[in-house]
């Protein structure tokens, strides 16, 4: 199973990759407001 | 970053979106879904009666099979998403496509790798991994075309005007950056010639790669670029904000963490270690949660609009659509407890199951999306709302009859494959007592995949007609200016509100949760898949040990080139599972070790036919020939395709040498004389067969003919290992 040693660093640095995905989306601000992002979608008129 | 300028003059901005890119996709799209369908229906039919293959090789069963699912999944499904990505995308950052050379690009490289594969899977030309079918250099046009839509999308996000990415984006995201890690990963491979190549992996080792890789096309390529437009267009389509949009950030953040660690629940009950495959469990259960939340999210942003969902067949489309993902979702997790697996696996459930999501989920989400698109493309009007709604009813009643059918197929199969009487005897031992009773339900389910194609085929003349019906510029578009007022005002206070609180928000409350949540889930996984393997690599190598593997001779493995380029593997496992009803019918368990020398590993996901692992050496040679001739000859209810240009066509052993160079160089135990006489070996052989083939009554002159190479390659299975 030597394959793992492959894959799960991988797995892993995804995960990595999406928790600095998501550390970066926190600093931005991105999740301060969870509730105007929904309508403001909608006031695109097409 | 500035929040609050890019809410409120919203027409400072460049609206000019490129809506050409849009329209080709999504043309694209609709003519790549007829020839999915009609795949579909073609592969079924031969299931149910092998003469439609017409005897012609380019159209047996295990030809059509990879380009019926790589026609679905990458250029129906594929070009789908682009068109939802790249027009939801532009609105969503309030800006053009970062570049239109990019986007022509991808589009014509995506039609053309769809072309290459429409050329090479027919001729047999194929790695024999499901879904990853396509050789080497088709997958570097895979990559490259891929990464070009990548920096397409990630550099639009940059040049945003909307400083908020919204979640839809989110799942685009995490589409692009999942798929092309597995792709590439899955795509290692050591080429022999332009068209042939073996993957790195072997074994137990590949079958982990490729359902890693398999299990993620799925969530990665069919679930969250889906979630991702379901969470744009059904907002839109109903003109109402998503129910929670907190609970649609938690969607997207736990699927992403768990999806990646459920792979293993492909392999149940196999020769993969036993706690990879209780991970897999884990995680697949674990998924059902956040899976159930997006749905009932999504179906929540129709309350109190059920009315509107009753005349508009965008919204039924959609709804429907998002009722089949939670189907889905529910019926993974089932499908990944072990003893439910050891029924579905192997079986029509399994089809089922992916006709459920690819046809419900994906189909109805892409329909109701090219309805919503097609209009205000084209600036019009739909040219006929009770088409589409008789589209909507024969897609969903084609589902009903193709998952209903397939749902008892596959249980009825199996119940009686598992059936053992008083005496502990198979109570029906021959494999083609179990198939005759199904053949029925194979044309039961061609009808529904027709009726489903037939719904198809009045949304394309609904959509000639829109298009053609189309005026230059219409007011149908100006009645949608009046966006709501009310709403508009409600949203810019929000705005305003959320900025004054500012952001001591981010150090309390949700956000924090997440991040904890996230770490945990990821420190859990690490700890989980790590502590065993450390422990377990050297179990493995002793299990190895416990073995004497032979490698193939030359000619076994001309044969099982043959094996991969006919896709017998699709009808045929290699793999006997724990279960007793695999070991009475078949032998003991294959251990790992039987297929270590395995590029690529032949373990299959369906058995249309028998297990193969053990039956060499269960019949005499002139009896694989005849069956493979015609396999009615020797069991008159037989669904297997004819095989008779295996005894015409001349064994090709021009790359033999550098096959074998090159396993040499993967690991597989040949000498350097062994590669030097790979080609001679391999006649000799041959001539031996075809000799032996007369004297036992044979027909004449099948020496260096195909079928010799494919008949020493079955002789072999489970043969080639020994207990030391
Ligand atoms: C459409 C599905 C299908 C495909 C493709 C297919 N088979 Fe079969 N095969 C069957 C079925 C069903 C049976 C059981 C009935 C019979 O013995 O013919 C079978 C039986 C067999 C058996 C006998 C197994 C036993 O234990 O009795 C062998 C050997 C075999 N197939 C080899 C092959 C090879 C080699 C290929 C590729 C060249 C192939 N099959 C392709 C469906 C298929």
């Amino acid at each position: 199973m030597s394959i793992l040693v492959l894959i799960v660093p991988l797995a892993l640095l995804l995960g990595l990759f999406f928790v600095g995905a998501f550390w970066w989306g926190l600093r931005r601000g991105q999740y301060e407001d969870l509730e105007s992002p929904k309508h403001r979608m909608l006031l695109e008129k097409d | 970053m500035s929040t609050s300028t890019g809410v409120i003059n919203t027409e400072k901005f460049d609206h000019k979106y490129d809506d050409e890119i849009v329209k080709y996709f999504l043309m694209a799209t609709i003519i790549w879904a007829g020839v999915a369908l009609l795949l579909g229906i073609y592969a079924a039919l031969e299931l149910a009666n092998y003469k439609f293959n017409l005897g012609l090789q380019w159209l047996t069963f295990g030809r059509i099979r990879p380009l019926h699912t790589n026609a679905a999944i990458f250029a129906f499904g594929g070009n789908g998403i682009f068109a939802g990505i790249y027009h939801s995308s532009q609105r969503l950052l309030k800006t053009r496509l970062f570049s239109d050379k990019l986007s022509w690009f991808h589009f014509w490289g995506w039609q053309l790798i769809i072309l290459a594969a429409a050329i090479t899977l027919p001729l047999g030309l194929t790695q024999g991994k499901e879904y990853h079918e396509l050789e080497w250099p088709i997958n570097i046009a895979v990559a490259i075309v891929w990464i070009a839509f990548g920096i397409n999308l990630l550099q639009t996000i940059r040049r945003r005007k909307e400083p908020h990415i919204y979640v839809a984006l989110w799942f685009y995201i995490a589409t692009f950056v999942t798929i092309a890690l597995l792709y590439v990963v899955n795509s290692i491979e050591i080429p022999v010639s332009w068209f042939n190549s073996y993957p790195v992996y072997a074994g137990v080792q590949d079958a982990l790669v490729q359902w890693w890789y398999g299990h993620n096309a799925v969530a990665f390529f069919l679930t969250t670029p889906f979630l991702g437009l379901m969470y744009y267009y059904i907002p839109k389509a109903v003109n109402k904000p998503v129910y929670s949009y907190r609970l649609s950030v938690v969607h997207f953040w736990s699927l992403v963490f768990i999806y990646i660690w459920a792979g293993p629940h492909h392999l149940l009950n196999t020769a993969l270690p036993e706690w990879a495959q209780t991970l897999g469990v884990i995680f697949s259960v674990m998924l059902w949660i956040p899976s159930w939340g997006g749905m009932i999210n999504g179906l929540m942003t129709l309350r109190g609009s059920w009315d509107k969902v009753k005349t508009d067949p965008i919204l039924k489309f959609l709804a429907t659509g998002t009722i089949f993902y939670g189907m889905s979702t529910f019926e993974g997790p089932l499908l990944s407890l072990k003893s439910v697996n050891e029924v579905a696996h192997y079986s029509d459930w399994i089809i089922a199951h992916v006709h459920g999501g690819a046809l419900g989920w994906n189909g109805f989400i892409l329909f109701g999306m090219v309805y919503y698109l097609v209009p205000r493309l084209w600036k019009t009007e739909l040219y006929n709302k009770s088409l589409a709604e008789t589209h909507f009813w024969l897609g969903t009643i084609g589902i009903v009859i193709y998952i209903v059918s397939m749902w008892t197929a596959g249980i009825a199969q199996s119940m009686m494959l598992n059936a053992v009487d008083a005496t502990g005897h198979l109570v029906y031992p021959d494999f083609v007592q179990t198939v005759v009773r199904i053949v029925p339900l194979y044309y039961v389910r061609s009808l529904g995949g027709l009726m489903y194609f037939v719904g198809y085929l009045l949304m394309v003349y609904n959509v000639v007609k829109t298009i053609k019906g189309a005026p230059v510029a219409l007011a149908a578009s100006a009645k949608r200016e009046e966006a709501n007022p009310v709403l508009k005002l409600d949203t810019q206070a929000l705005v305003q509100e959320s900025i004054s609180e500012g952001p001591h928000r981010v150090l309390e409350g949700f956000p924090m949760v997440m991040t904890v949540l996230a770490v945990a889930a990821v420190l859990v996984g690490t700890m989980i898949e790590l502590i065993p393997m450390i422990t377990s690599t050297n179990a493995q190598s002793e299990e190895f040990a416990a073995f004497k593997v032979k490698p193939l001779t030359s000619l076994q493995l001309a044969g099982r080139d043959i094996y991969v380029r006919e896709g017998c593997y699709l009808c045929h496992s290699q793999m006997i599972r724990t279960t007793v009803g695999d070991v009475l019918r078949y032998g003991p368990a294959s251990e790992t070790a039987d297929s270590m020398y395995d590029h690529p590993f032949q373990w299959g996901s369906k058995r249309t036919g028998p297990d193969l692992a053990r039956v060499g050496g269960k019949y005499p040679d002139l009896w694989h020939v005849r069956h493979l001739l015609n396999p009615r000859d020797i069991v008159p209810q037989s669904i297997m395709p004819t095989y008779s240009w295996l005894l015409e066509q001349k064994l090709d052993l021009g790359t033999i040498e550098r096959r074998f160079s090159v396993l040499k160089m993967l690991g597989v135990p040949y000498s350097d004389e062994d590669v030097k006489n790979a080609a001679e070996n391999a006649k000799k052989d041959s001539i031996a067969i075809a000799e032996d083939l007369v004297k036992q009554g044979g027909p004449q002159g099948l020496e260096n003919k195909e079928i010799t190479a494919l008949v020493a390659y079955l002789q072999s299975l489970g043969k080639q290992t020994e207990k030391r």
